[in-house]
């Protein structure tokens, strides 16, 4: 068995998966190198420095195999931060190389092929879901500041939407767990990654003098639009996870 | 703007309008343009969901509840007693453009209760709309209650600035409406939908010839009916929606439970349960009509005007027509594949996809998301399926009713996962 270490990102993944196939490597595991706890000190390792040429030729193969979407699942089931990601990318892939005229993805009996559908499923509906429980609070400098906490890594996913959507103010948006988020400034939007984790304790004293106006028009509005007579709280809870209720303005 | 003066309308007017269930953001094509606010996406957003669990993903207000008309089946009717409010113009964007930017909303859907006559009435509406399209450079979604009797110059304007219109039905049949709301007629609610028809068809036809068309309406025309106020029955509600989809091209048709709120003793008494489990059967067959090639006359029954409340309509057709099960999984055409109780639009198509690759088998179907406790009766494999023998048996029903987790689990609304 030989383990091969990359550096966590995007690029080195692919760049180590390049690598299974440039030196024939048969019985191999790829691992995230911070996450990696070394068991069999037999078990021989192989240091992927992360080369883009690498993981680029990978993503156009792929591309010609399954299409831009298919590359697209790939990129998702990254970001869902699972602990099998590698394993099941890496089996994928080799499908893929073995019939590169098929669109292997939907071969949805395959375990590592279901598991990616799995993922892929999750991963969209938690960046829907953000996309619907994002909420913008207006500071005195007029940025809307939105904070979040998603079990998976699904900025880049909603960047373009919110990008399309709000395009006349500015905006941010955190991800407390991860400690980077998207900044647009009415003119790009792009990623920004402090040094040090934003601090957001007291940060609604520097609200707008009119944000709390607004914040309690909308909880009005959601406690009066809702129909008493048919009170189910069960179908509430689910549509609305209660993970998700510190995000939401109208949960106060 | 006085905030204590507006939290207060707001009140009123969401209190009022929340039993319009037409509030969907579907269907929207507005792209945002450069440096404005606002997009709507095709599929529509729901941003929170109420604690009855109904999706919210507009603001839905009416822009007055004073109303000169006495409908019976509704709280702004000029005879009720309450209190009485009307937005400006200027309140009705300002709260919009507000809940939108902080992410709150996919945009507004105004209705209204008639003060002085429809044509005012209508004008105030398309008013917001035409101040939030060209002064706020908004491009997220409007839906707007098109006014019984409203004028052809006046639909017209609206189609240029809304996404959607919708005039509601309201009660199924004619005697009913004549008998709730003695002062409205069909014509006149039907009149403003054959216009907007026309225009959206005429609107098609050109967009084919010229690349630049005004926008007409673009998110189409929908509809709703109360079920339960009146003694209909679902074949005949049923029939009216048919009626809709194939005439007026329309979105949706919305059903909605009578909720009772006053006391008239032309309406069920106060003491009558919302009608919960009904309506959702009518959404049920409804996706039937629109997503799995069911024609409204396969659904419902001269014989039987009622929906099943104890199963699904699908799994109610399936057991009136066993002669056309089992179904191989195989081999069948996705229609069919379809119609097999348990499997629902996503895992037939990956049925039909997987099934290339590979002979399928019971765990596969599992594995796919198929709902198996329900499906294993109606299928066959190539290898054969031992659940075969209870196709014919006589409590095939209440073996599949005995197989659900939970009875009516999650049905007690519009949005739900169905079949
Ligand atoms: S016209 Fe509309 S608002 Fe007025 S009473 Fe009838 S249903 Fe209600």
């Amino acid at each position: 068995m030989t383990t091969l270490l990359y550096d966590g990102s995007f690029d080195g993944l692919f760049t180590a998966i390049f690598e299974v196939f440039e030196y024939r490597y048969r019985d191999v595991e790829i691992v995230n190198r911070e996450r990696f706890h070394q068991k069999n000190i037999f078990a021989e390792t192989h240091e992927v420095i992360t080369q883009t040429d690498k993981s680029e030729r990978v993503l156009k193969k792929l591309e010609q195999n399954l299409g831009k979407q298919g590359v697209h699942k790939f990129l998702k089931v990254f970001l869902s931060e699972d602990s099998e990601l590698e394993k099941v990318i890496l089996s994928a892939i080799k499908q893929s190389v073995k019939n590169p005229d098929k669109n292997i993805l939907e071969n949805y009996t395959d375990t590592n092929i279901m598991k990616i559908s799995k993922i892929c499923k999750s991963v969209d509906r938690e960046s829907h879901r953000m996309t619907a429980f994002v909420r913008f609070e207006k500071m005195q400098d007029d940025i809307f500041f939105s904070k979040i906490d998603p079990d998976f890594n699904v900025l880049p996913l909603i960047r373009k939407h919110f990008s399309d959507r709000y395009q006349d103010q500015k905006w941010m948006i955190y991800d407390l767990r991860r400690n980077y988020g998207i900044l647009y400034d009415l003119e790009t939007s792009d990623f920004f990654y402090p040094e040090e984790k934003l601090e957001i304790k007291n940060y609604q004293d520097k609200f707008h003098d009119e944000e709390k106006n607004y914040q309690t028009l909308w909880q009005r509005y959601f406690t009066k639009t809702n129909i008493v007579e048919r009170k189910n709280l069960r179908l509430h809870v689910q549509h609305v996870p209660k993970r998700y209720w510190k995000y939401l303005t109208e949960k106060w | 703007m006085n905030f204590d003066r507006l939290k207060e309308k707001l009140e009123i007017l969401a209190d009022a309008a929340k039993y319009d269930v037409s509030c969907s953001s579907s269907g929207g094509t507005r792209k945002n343009k450069k440096g404005a606010l606002g997009d709507s996406s095709v599929s529509g957003i729901c941003h929170t969901y109420t604690e009855d669990g109904r999706c919210v993903s507009l603001l839905k207000i009416l822009l007055t509840n004073h109303c000169i008309y006495d409908c019976a089946y509704c709280v702004s009717r000029s005879s009720n007693d309450i209190k009485r409010a009307a937005f400006t113009v200027e309140e009705a964007v300002d709260l919009t453009i507000n809940f939108y930017r902080r992410n709150y909303i996919e945009g507004l859907f105004l209705s209204s209760g008639i003060f002085k006559n429809a044509d005012t009435t209508m004008e105030r509406l398309v008013r917001v709309a035409k101040k939030l399209r060209l002064e706020e450079n908004f491009n997220g979604y409007i839906h707007l209650k098109s006014i019984p009797g409203a004028s052809d110059d006046l639909m017209q304007e609206a189609a240029m600035y809304a996404d959607r219109l919708s005039v509601n039905i309201e009660i199924p049949t004619e005697s009913g409406l004549k008998l709730l709301a003695p002062e409205k007629n069909r014509q006149d609610m039907i009149s403003p939908m054959r216009y907007i028809q026309k225009g959206i068809i005429q609107y098609q036809d050109e967009k084919k010839i010229l690349k630049k068309v005004p926008k007409f309406a673009p998110a189409g025309q929908s509809t709703q009916m109360i079920v339960g106020a009146t003694n209909e029955n679902d074949l005949q509600i049923i029939k009216v929606a048919d009626h809709f989809y194939k005439n007026f091209n329309l979105k949706r048709v919305y059903y909605s439970g009578y909720v009772p709120v006053l006391e008239d003793n032309r309406l069920p008494s106060l003491t009558t349960e919302v009608p919960m489990l009904r309506e959702n059967r009518l959404y049920q067959s409804d996706w039937l009509m629109r997503f799995y090639g069911f024609k409204a006359e396969e659904i419902l029954d001269p014989n039987i005007p009622f929906l099943d409340l104890e199963v699904d309509p699908k799994l109610s057709w399936a057991l009136r027509h066993l002669d056309q099960f089992p179904v191989n999984i195989q081999t069948a055409d996705y229609q069919m594949i379809l119609r097999i109780p348990g499997i629902g639009v996503k895992s037939a198509q990956k049925i039909v996809s997987a099934r290339r690759f590979q002979v399928l088998n019971l765990d596969h179907l599992r594995q796919l998301g198929a709902s198996v406790n329900r499906a294993k009766y109606f299928i066959d494999f190539n290898a054969g399926n031992p659940f075969l023998k209870y196709l014919t048996h006589q409590n095939l029903k209440k073996l599949l009713m005995g197989g659900r987790s939970s009875k009516f689990h999650n049905q007690f609304s519009q949005q739900l996962t169905l079949f």
